[in-house]
C-alpha cells in the first residue's frame, strides 16, 4: 500500500508541475503578443544569448565536425567510400549535430544563467518589487530571454554549421589529404535548403526550451541559495532532456517523408 | 471608526498556505495620512498582510478595499491602475542589481511613466537627495552601497512617483541605531510632507514609537490591539506588554524546536 501511495503521489506531483509548467509557457506566449515591449531588456538578451554564447557553440561544433571526419573516415574507408565523407559530414552537422550540440550548450550556458539570475531576483523580493513598480515580471524578465533565445539561436546555430562543416574540411584536407575544391563540391552539391532549414526549426525550438526551463525554475524558485542551485540544476538538466527528445520528435515529423 | 473614510479597510482577511493559517479573519482601518505601524512576532502574518493588499497574493476570504473601493481578485488594467497608488519599501531593499542606482529609483517613470531619460534621471537624483544621498551615487551600483545607503535608494524608490500609499516592510532591520534612527526620521519626513498613508510593519519597537501614528498588533493572524502609539505604555494587553518589553515570559509562545 505504502509502494502504490508513493506511486500515486509522485504522479499527482508530476501532473501538478506540468500544469504550472503549460500555464506559464502560455501566459509567456501571451505576454509575448501584447504591449507594452521591452525593447532594451531584449537587445541586452539577445546581445547575452546570442553574441556572448558564439564562442561555445563555434568551438563546439568546430571539434564536433573535426570528429565526425576522423570517424566517417574510419568507417568509410574500410568500404572504399571516404569519398562521402563531405557530404556526410555536411549532413550530419546540419541536420543534427549542429543544433544538438549547440542545443545542449546553450543550456548549459544561459539556462543556468537565467535560472540563476531570475532565482536570485526572487528569494531577494526583487520579482516583487517588479509587481510593486506596475512591471509585469513575464513580460520585463520573461518576454525578453524567450523571444531572444527563440530568434537568436538559428542565428547561432548556423554559423555553428559552418563552422562545424569547416571543422571537418580542415580535418578532410590536412590529415586526410583530400583536395580542397573537391571536398568543397562535394559538400555544396549535396547540401539542400531543407537539410539547413530543419535544422534551423530545431534551433528555434531549442532556443524556447532553453528560455522557458531557464525562466520557470528561476522564477519558481524557493528558499535562499540552496533554492537557487536546485532551480539551476533542475532548468539545466530538464532543458537537455527535453531538447534531445524533441530532437527526436522533430526529426520524426521534418524528415517524415 | 474613523472620522473620514478610510484610505485602506480590511475586514475578515483569511489568507492559508495549505494547513498553514496565516490571517485568521483579520480587520485593519488607516485614515487618509494616517501613518500606522503593524508590529507582531515573526511569522505572524505581517508581510502576507502587506502581500494581500498589493494583491501579490489573493485572501481566500474577506475584503480589502482602498479608497473605498473593492480591490481583490483585480485583473487587468484595473489592477494596474490599483497599483499606481502604491509605493513599497522592501525589507532587504530589492534594489535591481543590474541597474546603476538612479535606474533603480527612476524605475517606475522609465519604465511604467515612459518619461524620457534625462528627465527621469533629474527627478531620480532630487529624489536622491531628499534622502541625504548625493549625486554621484546615483552611477554606483546597489552592490557598492552600504545597508543604510540601500534602505535611502529604497526609500527613493518608493515615493518616486509619488505614491498615496507606501508600504515599509522592515525598514530598519539590519541598520545599526544610528543608521536606524537616519531612516526613521527619513520616513516621516516623507510620509509628513508628501501626506502619504504610510502602512509599515516591523519587530522594532523604537522604530515603531517614531513613525506610527497608530500602533495595532498581530498575533495569531488577527488584530488583538490597535491604538494610538502614546496608548502603548499605558495597556494592561498582556501580549502586548511582552512584546514590546521582550519578554520571553507570557501568554505569547515562541515555537523552538528542541535537537
Amino acid at each position: 500500500m505504502k509502494f502504490l501511495a508513493l506511486v500515486g503521489r509522485t504522479f499527482l506531483r508530476f501532473l501538478e508541475a506540468t500544469g504550472r509548467f503549460s500555464l506559464f509557457a502560455w501566459y509567456t506566449l501571451r505576454h509575448t503578443f501584447s504591449l507594452p515591449v521591452y525593447w532594451r531588456q531584449i537587445g541586452r538578451q539577445a546581445v547575452d544569448i546570442g553574441y556572448y554564447s558564439l564562442p561555445v557553440v563555434g568551438l563546439t561544433t568546430l571539434f564536433t565536425g573535426m570528429a565526425l571526419a576522423l570517424q566517417m573516415n574510419a568507417g568509410f574507408s574500410r568500404f572504399d567510400a571516404a569519398n562521402a565523407i563531405p557530404t556526410v559530414v555536411a549532413l550530419g552537422i546540419t541536420r543534427e549535430l549542429g543544433p544538438v550540440m549547440a542545443g545542449l550548450m546553450v543550456a548549459g550556458r544561459i539556462g543556468a544563467a537565467i535560472a540563476a539570475e531570475l532565482g536570485t531576483m526572487r528569494v531577494t523580493e526583487q520579482i516583487d518589487a517588479l509587481v510593486t513598480l506596475s512591471v509585469n515580471p513575464y513580460k520585463y524578465l520573461v518576454v525578453p530571454r524567450f523571444l531572444a533565445a527563440t530568434l537568436l539561436m538559428p542565428l547561432l546555430v548556423l554559423i555553428g554549421d559552418i563552422v562545424g562543416i569547416f571543422g571537418g574540411f580542415l580535418v578532410s584536407v590536412y590529415m586526410l589529404d583530400f583536395n580542397a575544391s573537391h571536398y568543397i563540391t562535394q559538400t555544396w552539391e549535396y547540401l539542400e535548403v531543407h537539410d539547413v532549414t530543419s535544422g534551423l526549426w530545431k534551433a528555434s525550438a531549442f532556443g524556447m526550451i532553453v528560455a522557458l526551463m531557464g525562466c520557470y525554475n528561476g522564477f519558481n524558485s524557493k528558499g535562499g541559495a540552496q533554492g537557487v542551485g536546485a532551480a539551476t540544476t533542475n532548468a539545466v538538466v530538464s532543458a537537455c532532456i527535453l531538447i534531445l527528445i524533441t530532437n527526436y520528435l522533430l526529426t520524426g515529423i521534418l524528415f517524415a517523408s | 471608526m474613523h472620522r473620514n473614510a478610510p484610505k485602506i479597510a480590511l475586514e475578515g482577511v483569511i489568507k492559508s498556505f495549505g494547513s498553514k493559517h496565516v490571517l485568521r479573519g483579520l480587520d485593519l482601518e488607516i485614515a487618509p495620512q494616517e501613518s500606522v505601524v503593524v508590529i507582531g512576532g515573526s511569522g505572524t502574518g505581517k508581510s502576507v498582510l502587506l502581500k494581500s493588499i498589493l494583491g501579490i497574493l489573493t485572501p481566500e476570504q474577506g475584503s480589502i478595499k482602498i479608497n473605498g473601493q473593492e480591490t481583490t481578485n483585480l485583473s487587468g488594467r484595473a489592477y494596474d491602475d490599483h497599483l499606481a497608488k502604491f509605493g513599497m519599501l522592501f525589507q532587504g531593499s530589492a534594489l535591481f542589481d543590474s541597474l546603476p542606482v538612479w535606474q533603480n529609483v527612476a524605475f517606475k517613470l522609465l519604465q511604467v511613466q515612459r518619461m524620457n531619460r534625462k528627465d527621469a534621471k533629474a527627478r531620480a537624483l532630487d529624489t536622491l537627495a531628499q534622502v541625504g544621498l548625493t549625486p554621484d551615487v546615483g552611477e554606483l551600483s546597489p552592490s557598492e552601497l552600504s545597508g543604510g545607503m540601500q534602505k535611502r535608494v529604497a526609500l527613493a524608490r518608493a515615493i518616486v512617483a509619488d505614491p498615496e500609499i507606501v508600504f515599509f516592510d522592515e525598514p530598519t532591520t539590519g541598520l545599526d541605531p544610528i543608521m536606524a534612527d537616519v531612516i526613521n526620521d527619513l520616513i516621516v519626513k516623507c510620509v509628513k510632507d508628501r501626506g502619504i498613508t504610510a502602512l509599515s510593519i516591523t519587530h522594532d519597537m523604537a522604530s515603531a514609537r517614531k513613525i506610527a501614528d497608530r500602533i495595532a498588533m498581530l498575533y495569531d493572524g488577527k488584530i488583538i490591539w490597535e491604538g494610538a502609539t502614546k496608548e502603548i505604555d499605558h495597556t494592561d494587553n498582556p501580549y502586548l506588554n511582552q512584546f514590546i518589553h521582550g519578554r520571553a515570559d507570557g501568554p505569547i509562545k515562541m515555537q523552538v524546536h528542541r535537537l
